[in-house]
């Protein structure tokens, strides 16, 4: 069974979005083009650079980079900003505003107000709520569940939870009891939030089946949420939605509709719960599922600010609860899961898709913030192997120190244009070859940023050439971490997840490459095309209690 | 240290520095025979290694031509002495900054006298670097040598011939360092190299090893990724940047992540979620230091994690650690140490290694002595030669660490006769010979060094005294003086510097001395004095034992055993107390301080043993009336006897060779003896040693397989430094018999007796 190893827990990360946009005084519904990322494959992790860039199948690359992205920024004119209180009243304005402008009542939630720090340190200060002693011990899974009753058996708000006749409240037992399948499932709307160490992801199924009927019985700001959600595909200055990964026509729980992802940075997260609060979120009587650290960091908040009981849901189990059912649902007629061939040949390097028909057993190692590994045996029974704190966050930590990028994106385009060979130091570069005493071939890093101890080579790098060797050291150590791991568990699946590899070929094929090269052959590593969104599909699926 | 001169003499800048005058006394000693050499160049350091050779005076008995024995007087002494020169191999380790590297080879160059050799093994990275200069230099020819092979052939060597090499770093520990006994086997283990990079290698046999793994985030990362991120240059300075910083500003903790409700769920909030996980969302300048030390901790977080992966997959325990990212810094033992504790949860055990810096250097000298057999013969540190380990930690003031403009030396001794453990040992990975272990136990540690103190002048004055003849003695013995002090002054400071400091090191360290300024045997002519005597009372000691009842002689003749043992020149209490000539002295009445002699008897009356292993202690009253009457007494009861003394001598403790003509004397006046020489039925031996103490796991090989032959089943440790300083815990295999009388009142005290109380512990193996 699964070990809870203390150290990097449940950490989801991802890089957070672009915060260069300094737009959101301004502007409302303004389109613009991201940087482009100009070569999004950039120089090859080994051989000779690429003499085209163009080895991917097109197919493939929509979406990742240079997609126009419409953005939707709150914002307020300065009368109306100096009317606005520090906090509720600015952020009331603000959305009275909003809808005038035809915004939608939701409004423009990912703003970025104040930091997560001011209302972290009020859910510091004491445990979360409700948390005993005993509850330590008791695995997360119940104590989610348990959790998610009292926020929907609230009864004083039961009467027009059974005139909507979506949700079987107490005062409805006895009827619903006799009725369909559909009078048990979960309020709308449905969220899956996933709350990591950087990034908030966040999942929303639209359903695309409402009757005329239901739709005259929909609650406007349930609506309006929905309308919000769908129609735009940026959210403040720094909420996106991966348009490129919606699942469509997805059958959940009976109910017919699209997939959305959608994600921010989670230092947002405080203008997240007011928004919350300000379009009083808690009269839907939904549940909010959430996993990740941060569904414990702000649960608080929920509570406190916007009136929403959290219902918290282990990291782990909704991570592997998500892979196994975007899995088993394809990606829109496509397959999920991919690997690439040949991943150290710019002309050949293919990628194909994989048929993970035998999942068991697998190495998932799954590279937010910091890397967490899992030898998954079957759906329930998996174990934490290890972890560490080399992953995304350190690449794009080190990055920023040593280039002054402000984006993971960014850091990745420099990463694409620098030569990682004159930052480190290979085997070749000590032994003048191979160094055949020990089988190490001489294009092998010997010591990473190894060349930099001498000052003459420190002076003749370049902004790109750090960022590319610091991919290429936290990438290479999460294979050879994650290799060691394979090993020891004598598995030969490894399934790479999370969002490090967001628009991260470079250390996609590195990763397949080393991982081939150094098991000779032995080892296989795969890639889910929904990288970094399954710990916010396995909080959704909680909450539809989808085995 | 104070051996380590050349300080205040050369400054360590970047270039070379020639202006440095070395100090030859100190330094390069021996030189002019050396043959032989190695050189390992690193990225800042060079080690140097030679053999050599040195010339000792030692004293040799030799029996008078006893062809008209009845011409024999009272004050004749019962054998002469004469002081030969005696010629011993010795390797010489030198390390030193790689600014010094021209001025050495200079000097080598100069002293260098009659030397055959034309090669020199180089290793490390430098070797290279500075091939042009070493063959130049010293027209000799470099020899690259294979880094790792070199650094594996070290790392065995050490393992196998140094005590207490190997030690696990403790934070916050009193002392830092915990040592390691020698373990007999010491394969397989992981050892892990952090140079510039990593490598991981299994070492299964001598010769047979196999990388296994590696990784390039090693020191390399730290020095060139701080250097970027710090403006440091350097790597020392980096390490004392990430000593000052806090981690937990750069990086995304636990409990960053969660909350406060890190606590609720069993998570430790310090855990690192994301190494420099806050620099990448925090907006902010962060100091040179927390990001060195950030960088650090990730580093060799990265590491042990590794390490600990590969050792858990070939089912490995004992990972060492070496290289530069090492090399003693206690910040970095600190946290790799904490890494593999954390991830292995306690099941691998991280060690460090003493001489760490000079694995490269003798792995290639000894890959160039390979004629020489090198591996067949056992070595022992040379404490008086040797700097020891120096304490890096801040608490000891710059002074104290500073590495720059030092020379830091090692020194070994080729020992005669290979070493091993005695085969009886109950557990031999288990046996440690020392009862008090000094680094821990402060207070008799403090005892101790000043006891040793106060005893020096005495030392002195019979080092002087034993050389009546010699111009020289008394500027030699005033040498020999300042060196020991010194010493005892290091051990003061860092009582780590050569392993476990226990009362047996001390004492081996004070010998090494006196034999470093060329007194080998101070007491020669005192043993002689007393044997000469003792042999005199022999046939009336003999007369009066035989006409006591079986019970009583058994009495008389443990308390002779006991009796012989006060007269012992080494114990403060008897010298002071000056000689009590009184065989029949009732030093303690029974029950002793620990009695299980009702038991001893009850043993003899069952069965012989069928052979017995007795560790002597002192010459003259001792070995003659206490060890020989009961030897006389064994043999007659039908049980042989393998007599085992010391093979060099050390302070007034019998040697072999004393003891050979003893046995002959003795041979000649009791015919018990005689036959049983003759039939081989007693047999005498050396031990290996020149210690006062002994040490069961370095034993001479000869004497192993004699027990071993003859199928021992008996063993008497006889003597406060044999029975009490030592072996007082060792469990054996078989019968055991410890008997000492507690000559220091101190010690006395500490196991709940008085000064002269008596030490009877008679011990049988369960079954």
């Amino acid at each position: 069974m699964r070990r809870r190893g203390p150290f990097h827990p449940r950490v989801h990360w991802a890089a957070p979005p672009s915060l260069s946009f300094r737009l959101h005084r301004l502007l409302l519904l303004h389109t613009v083009n991201p940087p482009r990322i100009r070569e999004p494959i950039g120089r090859e992790a080994f051989g000779p650079p690429p003499a085209s860039s163009d080895w991917l199948p097109t197919h493939w690359r929509n979406g990742r980079g240079g997609r126009p992205r419409a953005r939707l920024c709150s914002g307020w004119t300065t009368v109306e900003e100096a009317r606005r209180s520090p906090t509720l009243g600015g952020w009331l304005g603000r959305q009275r505003w909003l809808l005038r402008m035809g915004a939608g009542r939701l409004g423009a939630p990912m703003e970025r107000h104040g930091r997560a720090s001011a209302t972290s340190a009020s859910s510091a200060g004491e445990q979360a709520a409700g948390g005993p002693e005993g509850r330590r011990r008791e695995p997360l899974r119940r104590r989610a569940s348990s959790a998610s009753v009292p926020s929907v058996g609230a009864s004083a708000e039961s009467a027009r939870r059974d005139r909507l006749g979506s949700y079987s409240g107490p005062t409805a037992v006895t009827r619903q009891r006799v009725e369909s399948l559909r009078k048990k499932r979960p309020l709308f709307p449905w969220f899956g939030l996933d709350i990591g160490g950087t990034l908030v992801k966040l999942v929303y199924f639209e359903p695309k089946d409402i009757t005329a009927e239901e739709e005259e019985e929909e609650v406007e700001s349930l609506k309006s949420i929905r309308k919000y959600l769908t129609s735009n595909v940026a959210y403040g200055s720094t909420g996106i939605r991966d348009v490129h990964l919606e699942l469509k026509d997805l059958t959940l729980c009976g109910r017919k509709g699209n997939l959305h992802f959608i994600r921010f940075p989670t230092h947002d997260m405080p203008a997240f719960i007011q928004m919350g609060r300000d379009k009083n979120f808690s009269s839907l009587h939904t549940v909010f599922c959430a996993t990740g650290g941060g569904a414990y960091k702000f649960e608080e908040d929920f509570l406190t600010i916007g009136d929403l009981q959290l219902c918290k849901l282990d990291e782990l189990d909704c991570l592997i609860k998500g892979i196994l059912y975007i899995d088993s649902v394809g990606f829109n007629g496509r397959s999920q899961c991919y690997y690439f061939e040949n991943p150290a040949d710019s002309e050949k390097c293919q990628k194909l898709p994989f048929d993970l028909k035998n999942p068991y057993p697998l190495l998932l190692v799954n590279i937010g913030s910091g890397v967490s590994i899992l030898a998954v045996y079957s759906k329930d029974n998996y174990k934490r192997v290890t972890g560490t704190s080399l992953g995304g966050g350190t690449f794009f930590g080190l990055c920023c120190l040593l280039t002054g990028c402000t984006t993971f994106e960014e850091a990745l385009e420099m990463a694409s244009r620098g030569d990682s060979t004159k930052v480190d130091k290979l085997v070749r570069d000590i032994y003048g070859g191979d160094y055949e005493r020990f089988g190490l071939p001489g294009w092998a890093v010997a010591s990473s940023f190894g060349n930099m101890m001498s000052k003459e080579k420190r002076e003749a790098v370049s902004k790109e050439d750090l960022a590319r060797a610091t991919l290429i050291t936290i990438t290479n150590n999460i294979g050879s971490i994650a290799r060691m791991c394979a090993l020891n568990e004598n598995i030969n699946q490894v399934v790479f997840v999370g969002n490090f590899l967001r628009i991260n070929t470079i250390a996609m094929r590195l990763l397949a490459y080393a991982l081939d090269y150094w098991s000779k052959g032995q080892l296989k590593a795969l890639f889910s095309e929904h990288e970094g969104y399954f710990g916010a599909v396995g909080a959704l699926l909680e909450l539809l209690k989808i085995p | 240290m104070a051996e380590c001169g050349a300080s205040g003499s050369g400054s360590s800048g970047d270039s070379l520095d020639k202006s440095i005058t070395l100090p030859p006394d100190e330094i390069f000693r021996n030189l002019e025979n050396a043959k032989r050499f190695a050189i390992d160049i690193g990225g800042s350091l060079t080690k140097l290694a030679y053999y050599s050779t040195v010339q000792h005076k030692v004293a040799k008995v030799r029996s008078f031509d006893h062809a008209g024995k009845d011409t024999e007087r009272d004050h004749e002494p019962p054998y002469e002495i004469s002081v030969q020169e005696e010629i011993t191999a010795r390797l010489h380790f030198i390390k030193f900054e790689n600014t010094y590297i021209e001025a050495c080879l200079d000097f080598i160059k100069d002293h260098l006298v009659n030397t055959e050799t034309k090669v020199i093994q180089a290793t490390g990275g430098g070797a290279y670097k500075f091939k042009d200069l070493i063959e130049e230099k010293l027209q000799l020819k470099v020899d690259k040598e294979d880094v790792m092979t070199c650094l594996i052939k070290g790392c065995n060597f050490v393992l196998k011939n140094i005590p207490h090499e190997a030690f696990v770093y403790q934070k916050d520990a009193d002392p830092e360092f915990r040592f390691q006994t020698n373990h007999p086997h010491i394969f397989p283990y992981l050892l892990v190299n952090i140079g510039s990079g990593v490598s991981i290698v299994k070492v299964e046999t001598e010769d047979r090893f196999e990388w296994v793994g590696g990784s390039s985030i090693g020191g390399g990362t730290f020095w060139g990724l701080g250097a970027l991120l710090t403006k440091t240059k350097k790597f020392d300075e980096l390490l004392h940047l990430a000593s000052r910083g806090q981690h937990s500003n750069v990086d995304m903790l636990v409990r960053d992540v969660y909350g406060g409700a890190h606590q609720t769920l069993g998570l430790s909030g310090n855990l690192i979620a994301s190494s420099f996980g806050k620099s990448a969302t925090a907006d902010q300048e962060f100091s040179k230091e927390d990001m060195a030390k950030s960088l650090l901790h990730m580093i060799s977080n990265d590491i042990g994690q590794l390490a600990c992966l590969h050792a858990r997959l070939h089912s490995l325990d004992r990972v060492y650690f070496g290289g530069f990212f090492i090399r003693g810094h206690p910040v970095t033992m600190r946290t790799i140490t904490y890494s593999i504790n954390f991830f292995s949860k306690g099941e691998v055990q991280a060690l460090f290694l003493r001489h760490e810096g000079y694995l490269g250097a003798i792995g290639a000298f000894l890959k160039g002595a390979e004629q020489d057999n090198p591996n067949q013969y056992s070595w022992g540190e040379n404490y008086a030669g040797s700097s020891g380990l120096m304490s890096t930690s801040p608490e000891l003031g710059p002074a104290q660490r500073a590495r720059s403009g030092t020379f830091d030396l090692l020194e070994m001794d080729r020992l005669e006769r290979p070493l091993v453990n005695l085969p009886l040992l109950l557990d031999p990975p288990s046996y440690v010979p020392d009862t008090v272990d000094l680094t821990d136990d402060a207070l008799a540690r403090k005892y101790w060094l000043t006891c040793f103190e106060e005893a020096l002048d005495g030392v002195v004055k019979r080092a002087v005294a034993s050389q009546p003849d010699s111009v020289d003695a008394a500027e030699r013995a005033e040498k020999f003086r300042q060196k020991y002090w010194n010493k005892l002054q290091t051990l003061r400071q860092q009582p780590f510097a050569y392993g476990t400091l226990t009362v047996r090191s001390l004492l081996d360290t004070r010998e090494h001395c006196l034999n470093e300024f060329n007194f080998p045997d101070p007491y020669s002519k005192v043993k002689q004095r007393e044997n000469g005597v003792a042999l005199r009372c022999f046939p009336g000691v003999v007369r009066s034992l035989d006409a006591l009842g079986w019970e009583e002689r058994q009495l008389a003749l443990v308390k002779g055993l006991l009796a012989g043992n006060v007269f012992d020149w080494g114990a403060r209490a008897v010298s002071d107390t000056g000689l009590i000539l009184c065989p029949s002295l009732s030093f303690s009445e029974r029950p002793w301080l620990v009695d299980s002699y009702s038991k001893w008897l009850q043993r003899l009356k069952g069965p012989p043993h069928k052979c017995a292993l007795i560790f002597a202690d002192n010459s003259g009253i001792d070995i003659i009336l206490g060890v020989f009457p009961f030897v006389r007494e064994l043999l007659l009861r039908g049980t042989e006897v393998i007599l085992a003394c010391n093979s060099g001598p050390a302070l007034n403790d019998v040697t072999h060779s004393e003891s050979l003509i003893v046995a002959e004397r003795i041979a000649g006046m009791d015919p018990v003896v005689h036959s049983a020489l003759r039939e081989e039925r007693l047999l005498l031996v050396q031990t290996g040693s020149s210690s006062p103490c002994l040490d069961l796991s370095r034993l001479d090989k000869g004497l192993a397989a004699l027990v071993r032959e003859r199928g021992a089943d008996l063993v008497v440790i006889e003597g406060m430094g044999r029975a009490v300083h030592t072996n007082y815990h060792a469990a054996l295999r078989c019968e055991s018999l410890k008997l000492a009388v507690v000559k220091n009142a101190w010690l006395a005290e500490r196991l709940g007796g008085r000064l002269f109380s008596v030490i009877f512990k008679y011990e049988v193996p369960a079954e």
